[in-house]
């Protein structure tokens, strides 16, 4: 769940300033950035490309290499399904699709009420004990749906 | 006071692990039993975790695999002191998966507690790095030269021959980075590395930084592994605690730290130099070659990148000697390679071995066939770029020369296994779309090519044009693979055209469409 769910400048400032001491830090600014504010706002693009002396153009095109960054705010809890080939074997794609149709969303979408987003992730090294996938910092093995379900259901309850 | 082992790989967490270690606190508090929990690694037995252990008199016990509801059993059964249960294991050494197995990488990893230094001291840890120490550069690189270790990451390449060609390079300002991207599909090694022995990578890159003559490293952990990387990031703390890590270690003279640094969902960084222009805050596009990493590598310096399993392999090779490492393997494969057995597999885990097994005994003897006790159809070896093998090539010894003549891979070392519901046609199209997900887009086979594979599939499986599109997926296939500037283009092509090779009844007018 973001700390502060909606973008902030000051706080942004202060979260670039946290990381000039690194070698390369646009990525630790950006995964900082998802973190704080579950994406990675327009708004923040020319505060990190002045400070680090980049182009905009730049620091965009880092933003949209990278699956992980995500421009727009997310639901209260991500969820990650594993649709690599491991998680493949054992049925995962239709149990998603199952799972997807429940919650009225298609993959990288978030629910009506904004509680989860739905992602795709190629595999979360828990291939002997699949299929996986990741609720927030919660891996689930040996899914199916009456697990997905009761996993969502226990968060959103929190 | 009894100790009991709950382990906090995240295969066990995922299985509720975190639920069991509370009830037994839980129980064991009511029941006025004095109860320890300790969280180790995983052994790497996942069809048996969560396992638990208990330390009795006569020796660890194991027990699994445990839910929570069988906690209470557990404790009528009194398993504190290694009592009879259905779920009792005996020792988890003595199980045959452990007891065949050749374990020097993975010696240590679900015995201890990850981030106890006592117990990574007690279990020969720090050895080698002191032994590195004390014989200087020269020595260190002659020793894993002799081992014959070969990177772990995919592509075998002498890891002697990298270390030494850094180290000849002159400047002080050098990099050891770790490659802990684990993107394959099917391999889960350095993240038990990295959640379950976590000091023995710390040990095996200051070994590296000795020999090359660096004082700063880097590991580039990728961000599905966020257990993983928390695990690490304490190691480190505590080994720089310990003076093991930063200024003048443990009185040397020697000086090198280690940061680690999280990629952001993208597969390509996993490729070495895609993986430095990372790590220096662009883009993940692979840079041509030459220059090599090892002449210009990070922020343009002489940087050894080596996947975890490489470096782990390291405080052994130190400590043991590299002859005593070569004395495993066969034909220039030495050494063990820690094998990921994935899928629909029934004893799916984690198989420290000499090179040599035949894939046939990896997959039918070690992993049991199939989870769904369907018959075997096909093993993907060595990741999403990997060939798909089918049974007739079963007797394909694990080697990394043995697989290339049958056009296929050992990369990190994953096996994921299919039974005989699998459709080839779509896994071929998988490959193809994934390929396309994860270019870089810098060259045009893989960036194009990948998408127009995927749509040629698309249109075998609904019995378009077959022989006209089969044809045009073979040329493609060969574009791609000459044509790619790395193996993300270059090796997408093999998954497709061993399902197309070995199972070209997939290919023919589509099951979907025919029952249309
Ligand atoms: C698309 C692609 C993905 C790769 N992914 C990884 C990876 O996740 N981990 C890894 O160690 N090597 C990976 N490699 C291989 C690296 O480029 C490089 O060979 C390796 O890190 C060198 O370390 P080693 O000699 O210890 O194997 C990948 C290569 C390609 C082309
Ligand atoms: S083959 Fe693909 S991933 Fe590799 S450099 Fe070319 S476009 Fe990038
Ligand atoms: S393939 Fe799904 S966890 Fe690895």
């Amino acid at each position: 769940m973001p700390k502060t769910p909606v973008f902030d400048e000051g706080r942004a400032r202060q979260i670039i300033a946290e990381h000039l001491d690194l070698e390369g830090p646009l990525l630790p600014i950006l995964h900082a950035f998802n973190e704080e504010f579950g994406f990675v706002s327009d708004s923040a693009v020319p505060l990190i490309a002045d400070t680090l002396k980049l182009t905009r153009a730049e620091v965009h095109g880092v933003i949209t290499f990278y699956h992980d960054f995500r421009r727009e705010p997310c639901g209260r809890h991500v969820l990650k399904i594993c649709r690599a080939e491991a998680c493949q074997s054992l049925g995962s794609e239709a149990i998603a699709r199952g799972a997807l149709a429940e919650l009225g969303v298609t993959w990288h979408g978030t629910t009506k009420d904004g509680e989860i987003s739905v992602e795709p992730v190629y595999c979360l090294g828990l291939c002997a004990s699949g299929p996986s996938a990741l609720l927030d910092d919660l891996p689930i093995g040996r899914f199916d749906k009456a697990k997905l379900t009761e996993a969502i259901g226990e968060v959103s309850a929190a | 006071m009894t100790r009991v082992f709950v382990p906090k790989d995240v295969v066990a967490l995922a299985l509720g692990a975190d639920r069991i270690a509370r009830k037994i606190s839980e129980l064991g508090a009511a029941r006025g039993a004095t109860v320890e929990i300790v969280r180790n690694g995983s052994r790497g037995m996942f069809f048996l975790e969560p396992m638990i252990e208990v330390e009795t008199p006569s020796g660890r016990i194991a027990y699994g695999p445990v839910s929570a509801s069988d906690v209470a059993s557990l404790f009528d059964a009194n398993f504190l002191n290694g009592g009879a249960h259905a779920l009792r294991i005996g020792k988890a050494e003595e199980h045959p998966y452990l007891a065949k197995q050749t374990r020097l990488t993975f010696a240590r990893c679900g015995i201890t507690d990850p981030l106890s230094l006592q117990d990574y001291e007690a279990l020969d840890g720090w050895r080698g790095l002191s032994r590195a120490l004390a014989i200087g550069p020269t020595a260190i690189i002659a020793e894993v030269t002799q081992s014959g270790l070969r990177g772990r990451g995919g592509a075998g390449f002498p890891t002697g021959i990298k270390w030494k060609t850094v180290a000849d390079c002159a400047g002080d300002r050098k990099y050891v980075v770790c490659n802990a991207d684990e993107g394959d599909s099917g391999t889960f090694a350095d993240r038990m590395v990295l959640e379950g022995d976590p000091f023995m990578l710390i040990e095996g890159m200051a070994i590296c930084a000795v020999a090359i003559g660096a004082k700063k490293g880097y590991v580039y952990c990728r961000s599905e592994y966020p257990h993983g990387a928390k695990t690490f990031n304490e190691a480190l703390r505590l080994a720089r605690e310990a003076g093991w890590l930063g200024n003048n270690i443990k009185g040397s003279g020697f000086s090198f730290d280690i940061e680690l640094r999280m990629g952001a969902g993208a597969y390509v960084c996993g490729e070495e130099t895609a993986l430095l222009e990372s790590l220096e805050g662009k883009r993940g596009i692979v840079r041509a070659k030459p220059p090599l990493p090892a002449h210009k590598g990070l922020f343009q310096q002489p940087t050894v990148v080596n996947n975890v399993l490489s470096f782990a392999a390291a405080p052994f090779i130190l400590a043991e000697g590299g002859a005593a490492y070569a004395s495993f393997g066969m034909g220039r494969s030495r050494g063990t390679m820690p094998l990921q057995i994935a899928g629909n597999v029934r004893y799916g885990g984690l198989f420290e071995t000499a090179f040599g097994l035949t894939l046939g005994e990896i997959v039918e003897e070690i992993g049991g066939g199939t989870l769904s006790a369907r018959p075997v159809r096909a093993v993907q070896c060595g990741g999403p770029l990997g060939a798909y093998f089918p049974k007739a090539l079963f007797d394909t010894p694990f080697d990394y020369e043995a697989f290339a003549a049958k056009d296929g891979l050992i990369g990190h070392g994953g096996l994921v296994v299919f039974d005989d519901t699998v459709d080839m046609a779509e896994m071929a199209r998988f490959a193809m779309e994934f390929c396309a997900i994860e270019s870089c887009g810098k060259c045009t086979p893989c960036r194009i090519g990948s998408t127009r594979g995927q749509e040629t599939i698309e249109r075998l499986m609904k019995g378009e044009n077959i022989a006209g599109n089969l044809t045009l997926l073979e040329d493609l296939c060969q574009t791609m693979k000459f044509g790619s500037l790395c193996a993300l283009g270059g090796f997408a092509p093999y998954p497709v055209t061993s399902a197309l090779r070995h199972f070209p009844e997939d290919f023919q007018p589509h099951m979907a469409a025919a029952a249309e």
